[in-house]
């Protein structure tokens, strides 16, 4: 029963782990572009999310907003800042990206203040049910993995059955011949990173929901969506969903079973202790045997 | 008018500083946090503190606040600018045990007055204790103490124990064992700061416990109240206040009422200053008051009391005055002991909701006069 629900939550936790991974790859993988400023848009569309709700009561529309706003402001920040930065190499990058974090979140603190923010649950989603065995699980993480599952669905199909999809794969693969035959690039490559920053959003105000809306929530998430990219290869759709799962299963079962497996051979409070510590190792230890074991990730293009 | 008031009280001071007279001023360094998950705590004793001076008119008492941000390394920095570029004479302010094992000892070796509004690390009231230290809250395992106390009435016998991975919430469940004789269910260890708890509450779920011990303060609380709440699990809670305090009440909503928690102070506590105390802090600041506050306020009367006494800077006077706790606290009796801890009643609360506000009770006492374990280990 405890392995059950660890393992919805897993799935849970590496859902989420998708949403922001897969903007995030989408950007490395077509425009070269290494963004940390991710994380912020993360916090954006979760701030969004909790004030459209709080003001007008629905939270449907304040998913709509989370969207809204995190692409918004993608869009916005990709013209401004970042289409300047595809030319440079990935240390500037980095650099201003960076600077965007700090502005961002400086930004929402001035707005908002330092308080973290709670949302509240809708009535038709709250609660728990009971599934098939008798395990009962809360309904709103099973929609976050439904979602997250409804996503992944979507981004295949736009980018493997689309006019759209072709496009920016091509745009993987070749800048220069694209624009030979007359896409035109810059929009494209808005529009690409405006659908990451709304998957970020999204799950920034998913995510939220369930925990606390706070400036600097997205940073740890940050850092985890890389971990997900390198493992899964970069640039890679499929790679990004399956090496979410996979660190998502991996943190959320390690940090169940290890206290119990090391308490068989030592006194309990220290098998807690080791067991809790290596279980939040865990992730680190896949992702450096994965490369060790396949350097480009699992679904990596290029060695 | 103001100026003239101000410039003929400079005037005055000026002329009795020179007689080292008590007229002198007080500079006081506040160090608490104010963003992030735990910004509510720094934000009540903040305003505990302010309000307290301005009901005393104390306009010769100096506060600097800086924002430790819940990180030891900035605290130690903002510690050091105060102690030596601000030359404050008593510090004060910090939330959180881990940031105040950072802070404390360092700056008292440097010879400075150290008030704690919440934080009371058990190192600090044992072997590690100073004569310049001074608790005005409680030692952290005081309320759990008595959380542990409740739990033998209630006739719980099996409870999971939940606490994050920092000095503070070591001393929760070594606290909450030491009165409770029950058998354990479960003991886990969270991080600090951690805002989802899904896999604790699988493990809560899996452990067959008749209760659960939580000592999760801030936000950390919020986040596990409200996702406690939506997983079906209905295992009866026990825990400090921290818990189940005032700025974390609204946000949990239904989840937390009829829980039993316990606390060194409660609004409807029956004494005068408390009574005045409620009564202020909500017509300054428009909120009911948390134990935080009622904390932050305690220290800053503390700090006002031994100021009418004694100088600070005359140090063995300014400390004797401190331990004889000359002040009405919002705790009604209250003194210090042998190792400047609180000696005072722990009561038991039940979150209620009066109107459309959710708040606490009191419905018993836990323990009474209660001091702490850590006592006889201190030498001064």
């Amino acid at each position: 029963m405890l392995l059950a629900e660890q393992a919805l939550n897993g799935l849970q936790y590496g859902m989420m782990l998708f949403l922001m991974a897969a903007g995030l790859t989408l950007v490395f993988g077509v425009m070269g572009l290494i963004n940390l400023a991710h994380g912020s848009l993360y916090m954006l569309g979760a701030y969004a999310c909790a004030w459209v709700a709080a003001a007008t009561g629905s939270f449907a529309l304040g998913l709509a907003a989370s969207l809204a706003a995190a692409a918004a402001a993608g869009a916005v920040v990709e013209v401004a800042v970042i289409r300047r930065l595809y030319a440079r190499d990935h240390l500037e990058q980095v650099l201003a990206t960076f600077a965007l974090i700090l502005v961002f979140s400086e930004g929402t603190r001035w707005v908002f203040g330092s308080f973290p923010l709670y949302l509240t649950l809708p009535g038709a989603l709250s609660g728990a049910v009971t599934l098939p065995g008798g395990l009962q699980y809360p309904l709103f993480r099973l929609a976050i993995i439904a979602t997250g599952a409804a996503v992944a669905l979507g981004l295949w199909l736009l980018i493997g059955r689309t006019r759209l999809g072709i496009r920016i794969r091509a745009g993987e693969a070749d800048r220069e011949m694209v624009a030979a035959l007359g896409v035109d690039i810059a929009r494209l490559y808005t529009m690409v990173f405006a659908l990451g920053a709304a998957l970020a959003g999204l799950a920034g105000a998913l995510v939220g929901t369930i925990q606390s809306v706070q400036v600097g929530m997205g940073e740890p998430v940050l850092i985890l969506a890389f971990v997900v990219i390198v493992i899964g290869g970069i640039g890679s759709i499929k790679g990004a969903f399956v090496a979410a799962l996979l660190v998502g299963l991996t943190d959320a079962l390690g940090k169940a079973l290890l206290p119990s497996l090391f308490a068989r051979v030592m006194e309990a409070s220290a098998a807690n202790g080791i067991g809790a510590a290596l279980g939040s190792m865990l992730i680190y230890i896949l992702m450096a045997a994965v490369l060790i074991w396949r350097p480009e990730g699992l679904y990596g293009a290029r060695a | 008018m103001k100026t003239r008031t101000i410039l003929l009280s400079t005037l005055a001071a000026m002329a009795l500083g020179a007689s080292g007279a008590t007229a002198e001023g007080i500079k006081v360094g506040m160090i608490t946090t104010l963003s992030g998950g735990g910004a509510g705590l720094g934000i009540d004793v903040r305003d505990g503190f302010d309000l307290a001076l301005k009901m005393a008119g104390a306009s010769d008492v100096e506060v600097i606040v800086e924002d430790d941000q819940q990180k030891p390394d900035i605290a130690v920095q903002i510690a050091d600018k105060m102690i030596q570029s601000d030359q404050v004479d008593v510090l004060t302010g910090i939330i959180w045990s881990n940031l105040a094992m950072a802070v404390v000892p360092a700056a008292v070796a440097q010879g400075k007055f150290y008030l704690s509004p919440n934080a009371g690390p058990s190192p600090l009231a044992g072997a590690g204790c100073d004569k310049n230290y001074f608790n005005v809250a409680w030692q952290n395992d005081n309320l759990h103490e008595a959380a542990g106390a409740y739990a033998n009435s209630a006739g719980y016998k099996n409870s999971f124990m939940l606490a994050p991975n920092y000095p503070a919430g070591t001393d929760a469940i070594t606290g909450y064992k030491r009165f409770y004789t029950g058998a354990a269910a479960g003991e886990v260890y969270t991080q600090l700061g951690q805002t989802d708890y899904a896999a604790e509450i699988a493990q809560i779920r899996a452990s067959g416990a008749d209760s659960v011990f939580f000592f999760l303060p801030g936000g950390m609380g919020i986040a596990f109240m409200k996702q406690y709440a939506e997983s079906g699990v209905d295992i009866p809670l026990v825990g400090p206040a921290f818990s189940f305090d005032q700025n974390i009440l609204q946000a949990v909503g239904d989840a937390a009422l009829g829980v039993h928690n316990t606390s060194q102070w409660n609004k409807d506590l029956d004494n005068p200053a408390n009574k005045a105390f409620v009564e202020a802090f909500q017509a300054e600041y428009g909120r009911l008051p948390s134990l935080y506050a009622s904390q932050g306020f305690d220290t800053a009367n503390l700090l006002l009391s031994a100021k009418a006494k004694a100088d600070v800077g005359d140090q063995d006077a300014f400390r004797a005055a401190l331990e004889a706790a000359d002040f009405a606290s919002t705790r009604g009796d209250f003194k210090f002991g042998p190792n400047h801890h609180p000696i005072q009643d722990i009561y038991v609360r039940e979150v209620v909701k009066e109107g459309d506000v959710y708040t606490n009770k009191v419905v018993g006492v836990a323990l009474e006069d209660r001091g702490d374990a850590y006592a006889e280990e201190c030498k001064m």
